[in-house]
C-alpha cells in the first residue's frame, strides 16, 4: 500500500524527520488559506498523486506571491498529470500539498528499501539529488551507496558515519545531521512495516540542515493489520478499481493490455498461463489469481471483472485442482455462467484430482460457448484460436 | 533416496487443532507421514487426530523426538512460531501460512540460521518425497515415485509440473515448494546440491518468477557444481513492470528480475528453459533420453 507525499510528511513528523512546513488541500480557497497560514515569502504547489515524476509533468510549481498560490493551485487541481510512472491516461489531481519554500545548498537522494539479498533494510543514497536513481544506478553506479543494517542490532553509528562520508559531508554539525536524520528513519521504517522509503531530494539548507522535501512510502500489505492509523491512510481512488473489487473477494487481478481474459488457481501458474498464451501468438488480458479455493461465487465474480474488459474475445479458465477437487470446480463455473452473462467463448481446461468426472460434468452441462482443454498447452492454444475467431 | 525427508521423518504441527492445521494434518497422516503430535497452547494434554497436543515446541520435541515442524499458524504469528521451533532444536520448519508480515520473516530467518535450523517458505506448499512422506498442502495422489526432483516459487507450477512429469512415464524424488515471497526460507541455491548429491535425482526441474534474483544465482551455481540436467521454466514473461503479480515477491522493480534476464543467465547455464510451462515434461523427457 502506497500514501501520498502530505501523508508521508505526517508519519516523517512524528519521528521528529525534518520536512518543510506544508498543509494539504483539498481546493483553491483552502490552498490559498494554508499560504497565508505557512507566511511564505515562497511556496510550493505540489499535486499530491501516487506516482513520481510529478515535477516534470508540471505538477509541482513555485509561486513568490499569495496570487501566484492561487492562480498555480486553478491550474494544478483538476489537472490530469501524466508521468513517467503513471499510465499514458495520468492521474487526476485531487489534492494539493502547499509547502514552504526553502533554502537549497545541496539535493541528495535518500531511500530505505529491503534488500532481498542480504535479507534485511538497506539505506542508500547518493549525492546525485533529484535525479531518476535507476538512472543514476546505470550511468555512475559509484555515486550510490548502499549501507545495510541488520533490525537485530538496529542503526548504529557505524552506520551513520559511512553514509555521512560516503556523501562527502566533512562538515561536523552537517554530519550529525545527516546521521540524526538517517537514524529516525531507520526507526519509522521498521516500526511502521514499511516497504520502502524514498526522499528524493533530501535536501541541505544553507544553515547546514537535512530537510524531506519529498516523500514517498510504501507499505508490506500483510503487516497493515497492526497498523490501523497507516491504513487509514488508504487512498482506493488512487488504486485501480477493479484491482480493489477483486480483492474483496480474495481474487488477485491485474489488468493488461491483451483479448484473453485468464482465470487461474495460483499466481505462478496465472503467470504460466499468461505466457502460454503469449508464446502461442495471443495475448493475455489479464492476470487473475482465483486463490486456492474457487468456488462458484470466486469464479462468477472473476467472469464479471474479466468481462468489464470490453477487448476480452475469449476466457481461458486454467485450473489445477489439488485440495480443492476439479468435478467441485467444475459445477462452480456452470453456476457462474449462470450468474453472469457470459458472452465470449469461455475455454477451460481442469486437471488434477476429479479431472475426468468433472470433464463429464462440463461436456452434460451442454453450454453452447464453453470448449473443454485437455491440458495447459491444448487450453491456451483453442483460447487463442477462439479470441481470433476460429 | 530423496532430499531433507524420507518415511522416517517425525514431524509436529504447529497450530494442530486449528481449521487449516487439522485438515492438512489428516492428509498428511493419510499420506504416511510421520505426524507425531502437535503444538497448540493451552490445549496440551489432549489428543487430536489420534495425535498428543502439547502447550509449547519444546515440550514437543522432547516428547516425541521429532525433527520438523509444519507451521499453520496465522500470518501474525508466524515469526512467533519459527523462533521457538527453532530454540526448541527443530531442523526443519515447513512454514505454510500466506501473509506473513516482511518484518517477521527477517527477524524469524536470522533466527533460525543461529540455531542451525533450516526454513522453508512461507507461504509455499511444503515439501513431498514421493510415496513416502509429505509436508504440506499438495494434492499427493499426483506425485508417482521416480527420480526427477522439483524445486518451484509456485504451489499450481509444482503440481502442474509433476503431472507432467509423471504423466511422461517418470515420476519424482523429492518436490519442493519454496514459496515467492521476498524473504524465503531454503531456496535454489540450497536446494540444488542437495539434489546434485541425491542418488537417486537424475534430473532437476527448476521454476522461477520474476521478482529477486535467487534464479540468477541459482543460474551461477548450476554452471559449476550441477552435473545433472536442469529443466527450467520462468513465470511473468508478460507480466508488466513495477506491479506485483499475486506472490508478495513477484514485481519487476526498473529492470531489475525480469523473466528474459533469468532465462538468460540459465540458459547460459546450460539449463534448458522452457518458454511454457506446458513443455515442461516434454522437455524432462527429451533430458533424460539424452
Amino acid at each position: 500500500m502506497n500514501i501520498h507525499e502530505y501523508q508521508a510528511k505526517q508519519i516523517f513528523a512524528k519521528y521528529g524527520v525534518p520536512t518543510p512546513k506544508g498543509i494539504m488541500a483539498e481546493s483553491v480557497p483552502a490552498a490559498v488559506k494554508a499560504a497565508e497560514q505557512l507566511g511564505g515569502p515562497v511556496w510550493v504547489v505540489k499535486a499530491q498523486i501516487h506516482a513520481g515524476g510529478r515535477g516534470l509533468g508540471g505538477g509541482v510549481k513555485l509561486a513568490k506571491s499569495i496570487e501566484e498560490v492561487r492562480e498555480l493551485s486553478e491550474e494544478i487541481l483538476g489537472m490530469t498529470l501524466v508521468t513517467h510512472q503513471t499510465t499514458e491516461a495520468g492521474k487526476l489531481v485531487k489534492k494539493l500539498y502547499i509547502e514552504d519554500g526553502a533554502d537549497i545548498k545541496a539535493e541528495y537522494y535518500l531511500s530505505v528499501v529491503l534488500d532481498r539479498k542480504l535479507e534485511m533494510p538497506s539505506i542508500i543514497a547518493s549525492t546525485e539529488g533529484g535525479m531518476n536513481i535507476e538512472d543514476v544506478a546505470e550511468n555512475s553506479p559509484e555515486k550510490i551507496i548502499t549501507v545495510p543494517v541488520d533490525p537485530a542490532v538496529g542503526f548504529q553509528g557505524f552506520h551513520g558515519r559511512q553514509l555521512a562520508f560516503g556523501l562527502g559531508i566533512s562538515d561536523k554539525t552537517e554530519q550529525k545531521n545527516i546521521i540524526s536524520f538517517a537514524k529516525k528513519l531507520f526507526k519509522l521504517y521498521m516500526e511502521n512495516d514499511a516497504e520502502m522509503i524514498e526522499i528524493n531530494p533530501l535536501i541541505r539548507t544553507g544553515a547546514g540542515e537535512f530537510l524531506a522535501l519529498d516523500g514517498k512510502m510504501g507499505f508490506d500489505n500483510s503487516a497493515l493489520g497492526r497498523h490501523p492509523d497507516i491504513e487509514a491512510m488508504r487512498d482506493f481512488s488512487e488504486e485501480d478499481a477493479d484491482e480493489v473489487e477483486a480483492a474483496k473477494y480474495g481474487l488477485s487481478y491485474v489488468a493488461l493490455d491483451g483479448e484473453i481474459g485468464c482465470m487461474v488457481n495460483g499466481a505462478g501458474l496465472a503467470m504460466g498461463t499468461m505466457d502460454t498464451i503469449n508464446h502461442m501468438g495471443g495475448t493475455p488480458a489479464n492476470f487473475l489469481d482465483v486463490g486456492g479455493s474457487a468456488n462458484a461465487e470466486t469464479v462468477a465474480k472473476g467472469f464479471e471483472i474479466i468481462l468489464k474488459n470490453p477487448n476480452v474475445k475469449a476466457i481461458f479458465v486454467n485450473i489445477f485442482g489439488g485440495i480443492v477437487r476439479c468435478d467441485r470446480i467444475a459445477n462452480g463455473i456452470i453456476e457462474a455462467t449462470k450468474i453472469t452473462d457470459v458472452n465470449v467463448p469461455v475455454i477451460v481446461r481442469l486437471d488434477g484430482t476429479n479431472a475426468p468426472e468433472a470433464a463429464e460434468i462440463l461436456k452434460n452441462a451442454n453450454i453452447s460457448n464453453l470448449i473443454v482443454g485437455s491440458d495447459l498447452g491444448d487450453g491456451a492454444a483453442k483460447a487463442v484460436a477462439a479470441a481470433k475467431g476460429n | 533416496m530423496s532430499i531433507l525427508i524420507n518415511k522416517d521423518t517425525k514431524v509436529i504441527v504447529q497450530g494442530f487443532t486449528g481449521k487449516e492445521g487439522t485438515f492438512h494434518a489428516e492428509q498428511c497422516l493419510a499420506y504416511g507421514t510421520k505426524i507425531v503430535g502437535g503444538v497448540t497452547p493451552n490445549k496440551g494434554g489432549q489428543e487430536h487426530l489420534g495425535q498428543p497436543v502439547f502447550n509449547t515446541v519444546a515440550e514437543a520435541v522432547k516428547t516425541t523426538g521429532a525433527t520438523v515442524s509444519m507451521i499453520f499458524v496465522p500470518p501474525a504469528f508466524v515469526g512467533d512460531a519459527v523462533m521457538e521451533a527453532a530454540e526448541a532444536g527443530i531442523e526443519l520448519a515447513v512454514i505454510i501460512t500466506e501473509g506473513a508480515p516482511v518484518k517477521d520473516m527477517q527477524m524469524a530467518k536470522a533466527h533460525a540460521t543461529k540455531h542451525g535450523m533450516k526454513t522453508l517458505g512461507p507461504n509455499c506448499p511444503g515439501i513431498i518425497t514421493a510415496e513416502e512422506c509429505k509436508i504440506g498442502i499438495m494434492p499427493g495422489m499426483i506425485f508417482k515415485k521416480g527420480n526427477v526432483g522439483l524445486i518451484s516459487k509456485s504451489g499450481t507450477l509444482t503440481y502442474e509440473g509433476a503431472n507432467q512429469v509423471c504423466n511422461e512415464g517418470f515420476g519424482i524424488t523429492t518436490a519442493v515448494g519454496i514459496g515467492g515471497d521476498p524473504i524465503i526460507g531454503l531456496s535454489y541455491l540450497q536446494l540444488l546440491p542437495m539434489f546434485e548429491a541425491d542418488p537417486e535425482t537424475e534430473c532437476i526441474v527448476m521454476i522461477g518468477e520474476i521478482g529477486g534474483d535467487l534464479e540468477i544465482q541459482a543460474a551461477a551455481y548450476i554452471k559449476e557444481h550441477i552435473s545433472k540436467p536442469v529443466v527450467a521454466f520462468i513465470a511473468g514473461q508478460t507480466a508488466p513492470k513495477g506491479k506485483t503479480m499475486g506472490h508478495a515477491g513477484a514485481i519487476v522493480s526498473g529492470s531489475a528480475g525480469t523473466a528474459a534476464e533469468k532465462m538468460a543467465a540459465l540458459e547460459a547455464a546450460g539449463a534448458t528453459v522452457v518458454v511454457s510451462p506446458a513443455e515442461i515434461g516434454k522437455a524432462v523427457t527429451k533430458a533424460l533420453s539424452k
